[in-house]
C-alpha cells in the first residue's frame, strides 16, 4: 500500500462523539446521545447533533468520527432521494436503511478504509419496531436495547435489569436519563448537554438539548485518595 | 495529535460454539446464541445457524460480519443453482461450494469457522467440518468455534467414531438415536458454557430428518 493512499484513509479518528444509548418502548424507539465532539482528549465541539432522522421511519445515532458520520448522512440523503423519485408510494423502512448501512460499513472495511463509527438505527414502520447497530468493521445485530462505546459497559447492564416491553414514554426517558447520568459521571469525554429523540408511527422528534442534575458533593468525590496510602 | 488507539484491525472474534452430529437417518446441528466482543456481550439472541438448502444447514462462529457475508454469498449461489437446475442443492454439493467460497478468499480470509450438516442423497446424515480457508472433511460429528476445545474431546469420548484409516472404510455416522443425539448436544453446550465465556445464553438446535426440519431451544447460563 503506498504512502499517499494511506493518508486518505481513516486509520484513526480525529473528532469523535461518545456513547449513544437507545431502547424500544411502548410506541417506538427512544435514543439518547450527548452533544460533545472530542479532538483527542480535548473537548473541541459542544453542540454536535449525533442523532438524525432518516427518511420517514428511521432515526440514526452515531458515535466515533463525526466527519464520517456526516458523510454517511450524505449517502443516506441520496439514498432516500433516489428512492423518493420512484414516486410509487413506497419508502425505505428502518430495516432497509440498517441493511444498507451494514453493507456500506462492511464494504469500506473490506477496502481497508473504514468509516470510523458505531451506528445505532431505530425506527417504526407498519407497527413494527426496529432497533439495530453496526460498527466500523460491519458487525451488526438487532436487540431491544443497544449502546455504543462505553455505553456497552455502563448502560447496558442497567438496561438489562430495568428494560421491559411496555415502557411508557416517560419511563423510557427516565431510564435513558439514568444511563446518561452514569455515563456523565464515569465517561471522561461525556458532556452534560444531552439530546433525546423519539420515533413512533407518527414520525421522528429530536427534542431540544437539556442538562442532567448532578451531585458531586460525595466525600469520595471530594477527596478520592483519602485513606489510599502512598497516593497523592 | 499522537495516535491513541492500537492499529486498526479489519477482524474481530465474536465467539460462539457450533456442533453437528450425523446419524443414520437424521442430522443435528446446533449453536449457541451469544454474540460477544472482548469481555462485552453484544447480544444474547443472535442465531448463528443458516439454512442454505432444503436439507442443508450451516452453523458458523468467528467474525460475525464475515459470517453474514459468507451466508449471503452462499444463499445467492444457491438461488442461481435453483434457477439453473430446477432443484435444491445436495448437502455434499453445498459442502464443496462452501470450501471453494472460503478458499476464494485465501489471502484475505473470511474469519469464519463452520460446520455444515444435513442429509445426503441417500437420506443419511452428513456433517462437513471446515477451517477458515476452506480445508474440509466429511465426518460423523464435529464441533467448531470458541468452545470446540471443550466439546470435541467430549464428543470423541461419547461417540467413538471408527478410525478414518480403517480399510475397508467404515461408516462415520454415529450409532445414537435422534433423541439421544439431541440430549448429547444439550449436555455438551451446558458443559462448554461452564468454562467458555464466549458460549452461553441459549442453544439453538436444528434437527433434520425424513419428515423435514425442526428447531429446539434450551436456555444456558447467562454469566
Amino acid at each position: 500500500m503506498d504512502r499517499v493512499a494511506e493518508t486518505e484513509r481513516t486509520l484513526y479518528p480525529y473528532v469523535t462523539g461518545s456513547s449513544v444509548v437507545a431502547i424500544k418502548y411502548k410506541d417506538g424507539i427512544l435514543m439518547a446521545a450527548d452533544m460533545g465532539g472530542s479532538y483527542g482528549s480535548t473537548l473541541r465541539y459542544k453542540s454536535v447533533e449525533r442523532v438524525k432522522p432518516i427518511g420517514k421511519h428511521s432515526l440514526l445515532g452515531a458515535s466515533g468520527e463525526i466527519s464520517d458520520f456526516q458523510e454517511i448522512l450524505r449517502y443516506l440523503d441520496e439514498l432516500i432521494l433516489y428512492d423518493n423519485m420512484w414516486d410509487d408510494g413506497n419508502s425505505l423502512g428502518p430495516k432497509e436503511v440498517h441493511n444498507y448501512l451494514t453493507r456500506v460499513m462492511y464494504n469500506r472495511r473490506n477496502k481497508f478504509n473504514p468509516l470510523w463509527n458505531a451506528l445505532v438505527l431505530g425506527g417504526v414502520k407498519n407497527g413494527q419496531k426496529y432497533l439495530g447497530m453496526v460498527n466500523m468493521i460491519g458487525i451488526n445485530f438487532e436487540d431491544n436495547h443497544v449502546a455504543t462505546g462505553l455505553g456497552n459497559h455502563l448502560a447496558r447492564p442497567i438496561l438489562r435489569d430495568e428494560w421491559h416491553e411496555n415502557l411508557t414514554f416517560e419511563e423510557g426517558v427516565k431510564l435513558l436519563e439514568k444511563c446518561m447520568r452514569v455515563l456523565l459521571y464515569r465517561d471522561r469525554s461525556a458532556v452534560n448537554k444531552i439530546q433525546i429523540s423519539k420515533i413512533t408511527e407518527e414520525g421522528a422528534t429530536v427534542f431540544p438539548p437539556f442538562s442532567l442534575k448532578t451531585y458531586w458533593e460525595f466525600s469520595a468525590f471530594k477527596n478520592p485518595t483519602l485513606g489510599a496510602e502512598g497516593s497523592w | 495529535m499522537t495516535k491513541q488507539q492500537a492499529n486498526w484491525s479489519p477482524y474481530d472474534n465474536n465467539g460462539g460454539s457450533c456442533v453437528a452430529i450425523a446419524g443414520a437417518d437424521y442430522c443435528v446441528v446446533a449453536a449457541d446464541t451469544r454474540m460477544s466482543t472482548g469481555y462485552n456481550i453484544l447480544t444474547r439472541d443472535y442465531s448463528k445457524i443458516s439454512q442454505l438448502a432444503e436439507k442443508c444447514v450451516m452453523a458458523s462462529s468467528g467474525f460475525q460480519a464475515d459470517v453474514k457475508a459468507l451466508q449471503k454469498a452462499l444463499s445467492a449461489r444457491h438461488l442461481i443453482y435453483q434457477h439453473q437446475h430446477n432443484k435444491q442443492m445436495s448437502c455434499p454439493a453445498m459442502g464443496q461450494l462452501l470450501s471453494n467460497t472460503l478458499y476464494y478468499k485465501r489471502f484475505f480470509p473470511y474469519y469464519a469457522f463452520n460446520v455444515l450438516g444435513g442429509l445426503d442423497n441417500e437420506g443419511k446424515g452428513c456433517v462437513f467440518t471446515y477451517d477458515a480457508v476452506g480445508s474440509y472433511e466429511r465426518v460423523g460429528y464435529s464441533s467448531q468455534g470458541s468452545g470446540s476445545t471443550l466439546i470435541m474431546p467430549f464428543l470423541d469420548n461419547q461417540l467413538k467414531s471408527p478410525s478414518p484409516l480403517l480399510l475397508p472404510a467404515k461408516d462415520a455416522v454415529t450409532p445414537l438415536s435422534e433423541t439421544e443425539a439431541v440430549d448429547l448436544v444439550k449436555t455438551v453446550f451446558a458443559s462448554a458454557t461452564e468454562r467458555d465465556i464466549y458460549t452461553g445464553d441459549k442453544v439453538e438446535i436444528v434437527i433434520l430428518n425424513a419428515s423435514g426440519i425442526r428447531r429446539e431451544y434450551m436456555e444456558l447460563r447467562k454469566d
